[in-house]
């Protein structure tokens, strides 16, 4: 009886309700194993094929296990080249979206100043229009201008483009870390006499270094993965995804998948390292002692770089 | 002194400089110029003049895409849906059963989005492959018929677009429930709150028969069968797990989360084209394949531009139909 339960009357059950219990406690892990499972499917078949061995160009039924993918990754005409290029846009892209957006997220956080809902919109935007939409509306005014660098569309508009997305994700990144940033440390620097250049890389730059290297980790994989808008702004310009692009109505080729592969390993990695570096780097730090009747505010919640 | 406090209150100012005024060069002005550029006539060789004359762009262009545009609506409905199905469990079991596993859990989730987008969807593409390696052994043992296929229909494609937008709904509602206090769900059983029957067999009912019916019209599939799986599932979850603090408490706080989530993945989802080329076939192609055809095909820039401004002002009034029904301003705030 639920009314029982609810009251805290101790009642005997009986097997039935033990076992739907047993259920209704397990459930949602199952779920969870499921969940992942799913989640992880598609990377795994990538993973898988890049061992296949197939006859032909088109990778989609499993053949037979090889590792010459692995021992010459690059053996596809055009594919260094190709890599070289998106790993060229990503790190361009990455460290002046980073720089940018840091700016602003610094005087979005730290100035009250006229225009500041404003600039949150402009934030916000970019990340809720469709990429198409980006994509497209770019390559309208890349036409319209009509003359170099702009058109014929390249690099140059390729790494704009990336710029352009870029930003209001490291804003967002590096904003949620300096939520978390206890300005008192700034003030005891100035009280000690250092000016606000010396506080700035004394002290407040390096407290949201592992946000702005978050930020930047996430900048960089958006980047290097980016097809939609860069399909639209690459001209004559191939990057990786535009390679498998069209590599994907001919057949991808296995290597394809073998550098799929190293880019995923590399990515989790990263995030694992710098996880880990920011998790040590936070736990000896004692936890702040508060005044009787003082609140913690809510904005000391920091973030994981993966929940932002 | 005067200049040094002028020079303070125009700090702000300095820092957000170089960021917006890029923003505005390379994503406002561009909005703007693409309104320009669908009013356009000429071709690329012959170069381009603007006429207000050339509104009729607009007019046949919404006449011969119109399949398009609703099935993107369509799509784009079923796997926000879809979307929503299965990321909700998913950030509650992280949220409140994740313990100390939560952030590992987390990135459990979010890791497989590190591989390249078009990669994953290929990787779709040999799952779900007419004999690949889901439906292959299901036809050897005769559990499928031989002609069964989901490659190459709505199935696919809304599939795929669920999975490759999951991210964007998890992401939200974990963030809106991880912030709950526990305290209240405790505080709603001290007052009495207890498993929510029979309402929620009811509602589960209905709601699960609404959700089955609307997937089996979207996917093309038997509405009633799926109507039925739906009204069947949505009982036993309504019954078994539905309990008043859920229904009181963490499902009314978690409503922001919904709301960013579903706006976050409806969105890029309307906009896809990538999913229904590489897992569709010419019966199921989006308004997107449309634009980006349009655009880096046929080179007709004006109906191009036209078609995207009709899909960023059909999304833009959906959006501010929702936020006005659901009546939340969480949107830009959420963080």
């Amino acid at each position: 009886m639920s009314e029982n339960i609810a009251t805290g009357t101790p009642v005997r059950p009986s097997a039935v309700v033990l076992a739907g219990r047993f259920i209704h406690r397990n459930v949602l892990y199952v779920y969870l194993l499921f969940a992942i499972l799913y989640l992880m499917l598609p990377v795994a078949v990538m993973a898988l094929f890049s061992f296949n061995d197939p006859p032909g160009k088109s990778n989609v039924t499993w053949h037979g296990f090889s590792l010459d993918a692995w021992l010459n990754p690059f053996g596809v005409p055009d594919l260094f080249e190709v890599v070289r290029t998106s790993v060229g846009v990503a790190f361009i892209s990455t460290m002046v979206a980073t720089a940018l957006g840091t700016l602003v997220a610094l005087a979005l956080v730290r100035y009250r100043f006229r225009g500041s809902g404003a600039t949150n919109t402009l934030i916000f935007l970019p990340m809720a229009t469709p990429e198409i939409v980006m994509g497209a509306s770019l390559l309208t005014l890349f036409v319209a201008i009509g003359e170099p660098p702009f058109f014929p569309t390249n690099f140059v508009t390729i790494v704009i483009a990336h710029i352009m997305f870029n930003i209001s994700y490291v804003v967002v990144t590096v904003r949620a870390r300096l939520y978390g940033f206890d300005r008192h440390l700034e003030e005891a620097a100035m009280d000690l006499g250092a000016n606000e250049w010396t506080t700035f890389w004394k002290v407040t730059f390096p407290i949201i270094l592992p946000g702005i290297l978050a930020a930047a980790l996430l900048a960089f994989s958006l980047s290097i993965d980016d097809y939609v808008i860069t399909s639209f702004t690459a001209g004559r310009t191939t990057t990786f995804p535009i390679f498998i692009w069209g590599a994907a109505r001919v057949g991808v080729p296995v290597q394809v998948n073998v550098i799929g592969t190293a880019f995923f390993l590399i990515a989790v990695g990263f995030v694992a390292i710098t996880t880990f570096l920011q998790g040590r780097a936070n736990r000896p730090a004692p936890p702040p002692k508060m005044k009787e009747g003082a609140t913690m505010p809510a904005s000391e919640r920091t973030l994981a770089p993966t929940e932002a | 002194m005067n200049v040094r406090k002028r020079l303070i209150g125009l700090t702000p100012y300095l820092l957000l400089a170089p960021g917006l005024l890029w923003l505005l060069i390379f994503f406002v002005y561009p909005s703007i110029q693409m309104f320009i550029s669908s009013f356009w006539s000429g071709t690329l060789e012959t170069g381009f003049a603007v006429s207000l004359d050339n509104w009729t762009t607009y007019t046949r262009a919404i006449d011969r895409y119109q399949p398009q545009f609703l099935r993107s609506l369509v799509y784009g409905g079923a796997a926000t849906i879809i979307c929503f199905l299965i990321a909700y469990p998913l950030a509650y079991t992280i949220a409140f059963r994740g313990g100390r596993y939560k952030n590992l859990l987390l990135f459990l989730v979010i890791a497989p989005f590190f591989t390249s987008f078009l990669l994953r969807t290929q990787s779709w593409k040999i799952i779900l492959g007419d004999d690949g390696i889901l439906f292959g052994p299901l036809k050897d043992f005769g559990l499928l018929p031989p002609e069964f296929r989901v490659l190459a229909t709505p199935a696919a494609v809304i599939a795929g677009i669920a999975y490759n937008f999951l991210p964007f709904m998890t992401l939200p509602i974990y963030v809106s429930l991880e912030k709950i206090d526990g305290r209240l769900v405790e505080a709603a059983k001290d007052l009495y709150a207890g498993p929510w029957r029979p309402g929620g067999t009811v509602a589960g009912a209905v709601v699960g028969a609404l959700i089955g019916g609307a997937l089996g019209a979207a996917l093309s599939y038997d509405i009633v069968v799926l109507a039925g799986l739906g009204l069947l599932v949505g009982i036993l979850v309504g019954t078994f797990f539905i309990s008043q603090s859920f229904l009181r408490v963490v499902l009314p706080l978690s409503l922001p989360g919904i709301f960013a989530g579903s706006l976050l993945t409806f969105i890029p989802a309307m906009g896809d084209f990538v999913n229904a080329e590489i897992l569709g076939n010419t019966q199921t192609r989006m308004i997107g394949n449309v634009i980006q055809s349009r655009f880096l095909e046929n080179n007709d820039y004006p109906t191009a531009a036209a078609l995207s401004f009709i899909l960023m002002a059909a999304i833009l009034a959906m959006v501010a139909l929702y936020a006005r029904v659901l009546g939340t301003e969480e949107l830009t705030s959420a963080r």
